[in-house]
C-alpha cells in the first residue's frame, strides 16, 4: 500500500459522475463542418499553413508553429479547407479567434503514418520530437506544449512522475472512462514519458470514486513498475499541486512548478495521445469528452475529433434545449459558462455540462462578509480568502498579491462554502488579470522610457557633433583668414601692395583730371558755341556711348550669373521642399532675394539699352 | 565626586564623536546621487511623454511633483496613476484636472499609409522613435512601441495619422469583478 499524505482543506460536493459513466464511450463521428482554432495550447498562435481550397488528409498538419512555444494543428479527417476565419472559440469572454474550417469529404483518409516499433532504440530528442509533432498539450485544461513539460532544468531532476486520474471534479468522467478503456494505451504512454524523464518512481492516482479505472489499470500495470496510488475522494485532489502532496508529501513552493520538488504530473488523456502518437504514429486529432447535465437525453462520454461543434454533440446526445438553462464548458466548480453552442472541441476540452435550471440555479445574490472563516478551512492552498476576497473588492491588488493572490488554483472550493455566497474566485480571477494588465502596464511604460532616453541621449549626441563641426568650420575659416593676413602683410612688407595702390590712385587721379578737363572744355565749347543743342547732347553722347557699351556688356554678364544663380537656387528649393528639409523657409528667402536682384539687373540691363538706343537714334539723326 | 562626572563627560563626548565620525562617514560613502523620489514618481508616470500635463515629458512632471507640483495632471495614467502617486506622496488623492484632459482608453497612431508623404515630420515628433520611415518613403507606426501620445498627429501635413482605440481581443481580455450586490428582493423584482 502507497504512503498517502493529505492536504489542508477540500470539499465534497456531490459526484454527479454516474450519469455519465453507464455506456462505453462512443464515436462521435463527423460533422459536416470542422472549427479549428489556431491556438489551442499555452504559447504563440498556430500559423496556418495551407490555403483555402486545398485539400488535406487525416492527420495532415493545417497550422504549424515556427517561432515560439507552441504545438501545430492536425486535420481531425479528409477533407478541403473551406475559409480561415474569426470564429467563436470556446474562451469565458465568448470572444471569437482565428480558426481554420474544414469540410470533411466523409472518406476519412489518413496521411501517411509513421509508427515507430521500439522507441527505445531511439534518441530521446527524437521521441520528444515526435510528440510535439503530434501536437500534443496537456489535455487536462491548460494545454501547455507537452514535450516543453517533458524537458525539465537541467538542474532539476524529476524523481516521481504522476499520472493524474484523480478526475476530483463532479460530473466530469472522461479520464475514468478513458481509463477504463484504453488502459493499455495509457500505460504505454507513461512508459514512453519516463523513459524520457527517467524518475525512480512513476505512480498513477486515482480516486477510491472510480473503481472500475483503478481495476482497469491495475490489471494494465502488471509486469511493469508503475504504482496505482488510490487516493481518497475529495475535490480538489486532483489539483497538480494536491496531487503531489499526497502521494509524495512534498509541496510545491510559491510560484514554483512541480519540477522544482522532482516531479511531474502528466494528465491521462494527456498519456493516451503520447502513446498513440509514438506507436501509431497519430497526431491528436480527437479526445474524449464528457456529455453531460440533466437537459441530455443520453448522458454519456464520446471521442470528438477536435473542432467538432459542441451543438453537434449535444444533439447527438439527446438535448432538451427547452431545460437547458445553462451550458457550462468544464466541471461545474472550474469551467465557464459557454455564450453559445456554436464552438468547437479544442484540446482541452473535457466536459461539456448542458444543466437544467434546478441543477445548476443561478447563484443565490451576494450577502456581506460574515467573517466566518468557512473558506480560509476550505482552501486547499492555504491562502487566506476572506483577506484576498477584502483587498480584491478594494481594488487594492498589491495588497493581494502579498498574500500570494497568485498561489490561488481557482478551485472555487471557498465560493462553494462562503455561507454569504460571494463570487470568491470571480473576484480572483478579477484581481488576478488587473494585476497581470498593471504589470504589462509596467513592463511598457519602462520600455517607453528606456527608448524616450535613448532617444533624448541620441538628439543631445547629434546637437554636439553639429556644435563640434561648426567650430571646426569657424576654426579653419579663421585659420584661413589669419593666412591671408599674413600673405597680405608680407606683401605690404615687399611694398607691392603699396605701389599697387598708389599706382591706382593715380590713375583714379588721372581719370578725374581727365574728366575736368572735358567738362572744361566742354563748357568752354558750348560758350563759343551757344545754339547749338545737339552738339550739347551728341558730345556727352559720345562720351556716354564710350561708358555705355562696356557697361552694358557688364550688365549683360551680371544678369546671366544673378539668373544662373536663380535657377540653381530654385533647384534647390524644390528639392527641399520634396525632402521638408528644415531650411525650406531659408531657401525661399534666398531665392526671393536673388529674384529681386535678377529683375534689378534686368532693369538695369534694359535702361542701358534704351540710353544706348536713343544714343544711336540720336546720333543718327544727328 | 568629580572624577566621576568628569568619566562621564568625557565617555559621552567621546561617543558623541565616535558615532559623529561613523555617520559623516557613512553619509559620504554612501551618498545617493540625484533625487530617489524623482526615480519613484517617473516610474508611476505612464511615460507616454505626451506632454499634456504641461511639462516637457514625464520625467521633469515627476521633478515638479516632487517640488510639489499638483499630482492630478496626467490623463494617460488617470485615476490609478493619481492613487498610486497619492500612496507614495502620502498625499489626498484629487480628481483628474480636466484642464489638461481627461483619461481614454488606450490608443495607438495608425498612420493611413497611401496617404503619407514621407515627410519625417512625425519621425521627428514621436518621442519614443516609435515610427519608422525615411524621407519620401512611407511611414509606419510600430504599434507595440506606441504609447498613444498623439504628438505625431499635429505635425503631419496631409492629416493622415489616426489614434486608433485599442479594442481588448481574446489575448487581452480580463475577467470583469462580479456584479454589484443585488439583494434577493430586488432579484425577485428584477425578475417577474
Amino acid at each position: 500500500m502507497t504512503q498517502l499524505w493529505n492536504f489542508a482543506g477540500g470539499i465534497h460536493p456531490p459526484e454527479n459522475k454516474h450519469q455519465s459513466t453507464t455506456r462505453p464511450i462512443q464515436q462521435a463521428g463527423i460533422p459536416e463542418r470542422l472549427v479549428l482554432p489556431l491556438q489551442q495550447h499555452i504559447g504563440e498562435p498556430a500559423e496556418v499553413a495551407v490555403n483555402v481550397g486545398d485539400r488535406v488528409l487525416k492527420g495532415q498538419v493545417v497550422a504549424d508553429v515556427t517561432s515560439g512555444m507552441g504545438v501545430p494543428v492536425h486535420a481531425p479527417t479528409s477533407g478541403t479547407i473551406e475559409a480561415v476565419e474569426q470564429l467563436p472559440v470556446p474562451h469565458p469572454s465568448g470572444m471569437a479567434d482565428w480558426c481554420v474550417v474544414l469540410k470533411p469529404d466523409g472518406e476519412d483518409q489518413w496521411t501517411e503514418l509513421s509508427p515507430i516499433s521500439d522507441y527505445k532504440l531511439m534518441d530521446r530528442e527524437q521521441v520528444l520530437q515526435i510528440i510535439r509533432n503530434a501536437g500534443i498539450a496537456g489535455m487536462g485544461g491548460a494545454g501547455f506544449p507537452t514535450d516543453i513539460k517533458l524537458r525539465p532544468p537541467r538542474d532539476r531532476k524529476v524523481e516521481t512522475l504522476i499520472l493524474n486520474g484523480a478526475e476530483c471534479e463532479p460530473y466530469i468522467t472522461a479520464d475514468d472512462m478513458t481509463m477504463r478503456e484504453h488502459a493499455a494505451e495509457v500505460v504505454s504512454g507513461m512508459q514512453v514519458m519516463a523513459w524520457i524523464l527517467r524518475p525512480a518512481r512513476c505512480v498513477i492516482g486515482i480516486e477510491d470514486n472510480k473503481p472500475d479505472a483503478i481495476a482497469a489499470m491495475q490489471a494494465a500495470v502488471q509486469g511493469t513498475q508503475i504504482e496505482i496510488a488510490v487516493i481518497p475522494t475529495k475535490y480538489p485532489s486532483g489539483g497538480e499541486k494536491q496531487l503531489i502532496e499526497i502521494l509524495t508529501g512534498l509541496e510545491v513552493p510559491s510560484g514554483g512548478i512541480p519540477a522544482d520538488v522532482g516531479v511531474m504530473c502528466q494528465n491521462i488523456g494527456t498519456s493516451l495521445a503520447v502513446s498513440r502518437a509514438v506507436f501509431e504514429g497519430k497526431p491528436l486529432i480527437s479526445r474524449v469528452v464528457t456529455l453531460t447535465g440533466e437537459a441530455l437525453q443520453q448522458p454519456g462520454n464520446v471521442e470528438a475529433l477536435i473542432g467538432t461543434p459542441i451543438s453537434y454533440l449535444l444533439a447527438q446526445a439527446g438535448l432538451h434545449p427547452e431545460q437547458l438553462n445553462r451550458l457550462v464548458l468544464g466541471g461545474p466548480m472550474m469551467g465557464y459558462t459557454l455564450h453559445s453552442d456554436d464552438v468547437p472541441v479544442v484540446k482541452t476540452s473535457n466536459c461539456v455540462i448542458a444543466a437544467t435550471a434546478e441543477e445548476l440555479p443561478a447563484p443565490p445574490p451576494e450577502q456581506p462578509c460574515i467573517r466566518c472563516g468557512q473558506c480560509a478551512l476550505a482552501c486547499p492552498m492555504e491562502l487566506l480568502p476572506q483577506q484576498l476576497f477584502w483587498y480584491a473588492k478594494a481594488a487594492e491588488f498589491e495588497k493581494a498579491e502579498h498574500l500570494n493572490l497568485f498561489d490561488c488554483i481557482e478551485c472555487g472550493a471557498c465560493s462553494y462554502v462562503c455561507p454569504s455566497s460571494i463570487p470568491l474566485v470571480q473576484y480572483y480571477r478579477y484581481a488576478k488579470g488587473e494585476t497581470r494588465q498593471q504589470r504589462a502596464e509596467q513592463l511598457k511604460s519602462d520600455h517607453a522610457r528606456e527608448r524616450f532616453e535613448a532617444r533624448q541621449a541620441r538628439l543631445e549626441r547629434e546637437q554636439q557633433e553639429k556644435e563640434q563641426r561648426r567650430k571646426e568650420r569657424a576654426k579653419a575659416a579663421a585659420e584661413a583668414q589669419a593666412k591671408k593676413q599674413a600673405e597680405a602683410e608680407q606683401a605690404a612688407q615687399q611694398g607691392e601692395a603699396v605701389d599697387d595702390r598708389a599706382a591706382k590712385a593715380a590713375l583714379v587721379q588721372q581719370a578725374l583730371e581727365r574728366k575736368k578737363a572735358k567738362a572744361a572744355n566742354k563748357t568752354a565749347e558750348a560758350a563759343a558755341t551757344a545754339p547749338a543743342p545737339s552738339q550739347e547732347t551728341a558730345s556727352p553722347d559720345t562720351t556716354g556711348e564710350d561708358q555705355a557699351l562696356p557697361d552694358i556688356e557688364a550688365l549683360e554678364k551680371q544678369l546671366m550669373q544673378a539668373q544662373g544663380k536663380l535657377d540653381t537656387m530654385q533647384g534647390m528649393l524644390e528639392e527641399a521642399r520634396a525632402q521638408q528639409a528644415d531650411n525650406v523657409d531659408k531657401l525661399e528667402r534666398a531665392v526671393a532675394k536673388n529674384h529681386d536682384r535678377v529683375q534689378r539687373a534686368e532693369q538695369a540691363l534694359a535702361d542701358a539699352r534704351n540710353v544706348l538706343a536713343e544714343q544711336t537714334s540720336s546720333a543718327a539723326s544727328e | 565626586m568629580w572624577t566621576s562626572f568628569l568619566i562621564a563627560v568625557v565617555v559621552l563626548l567621546a561617543l558623541a564623536l565616535v558615532f559623529g565620525g561613523l555617520l559623516g562617514f557613512a553619509a559620504e560613502r554612501f551618498r545617493v546621487e540625484g533625487n530617489p523620489l524623482v526615480d519613484q514618481i517617473d516610474s508611476l508616470l505612464p511615460q507616454t511623454q505626451c506632454g499634456q500635463c504641461g511639462f516637457p515629458g514625464c520625467r521633469p512632471y515627476a521633478e515638479a511633483i516632487a517640488h510639489g507640483e499638483a499630482i492630478n495632471k496626467c490623463p494617460p495614467g488617470g485615476e490609478s496613476t493619481i492613487k498610486a502617486l497619492a500612496d507614495l506622496l502620502d498625499v489626498e488623492p484629487q480628481p483628474l484636472d480636466a484642464e489638461h484632459g481627461v483619461e481614454q482608453a488606450k490608443r495607438v497612431a495608425v498612420i493611413r499609409e497611401d496617404e503619407c508623404i514621407g515627410c519625417t515630420k512625425c519621425i521627428q515628433a514621436c518621442p519614443v522613435d516609435a515610427i519608422l520611415g525615411a524621407a519620401k518613403h512611407m511611414h509606419t507606426v510600430i504599434e507595440s512601441e506606441c504609447t498613444g501620445c498623439d504628438l505625431c498627429v499635429e505635425p503631419c501635413p496631409v492629416d493622415c495619422i489616426d489614434m486608433v482605440t485599442l479594442e481588448p481581443d481574446i489575448r487581452t481580455w480580463t475577467w470583469t469583478p462580479p456584479k454589484p450586490n443585488l439583494i434577493a428582493t430586488d432579484r425577485q423584482g428584477a425578475s417577474t
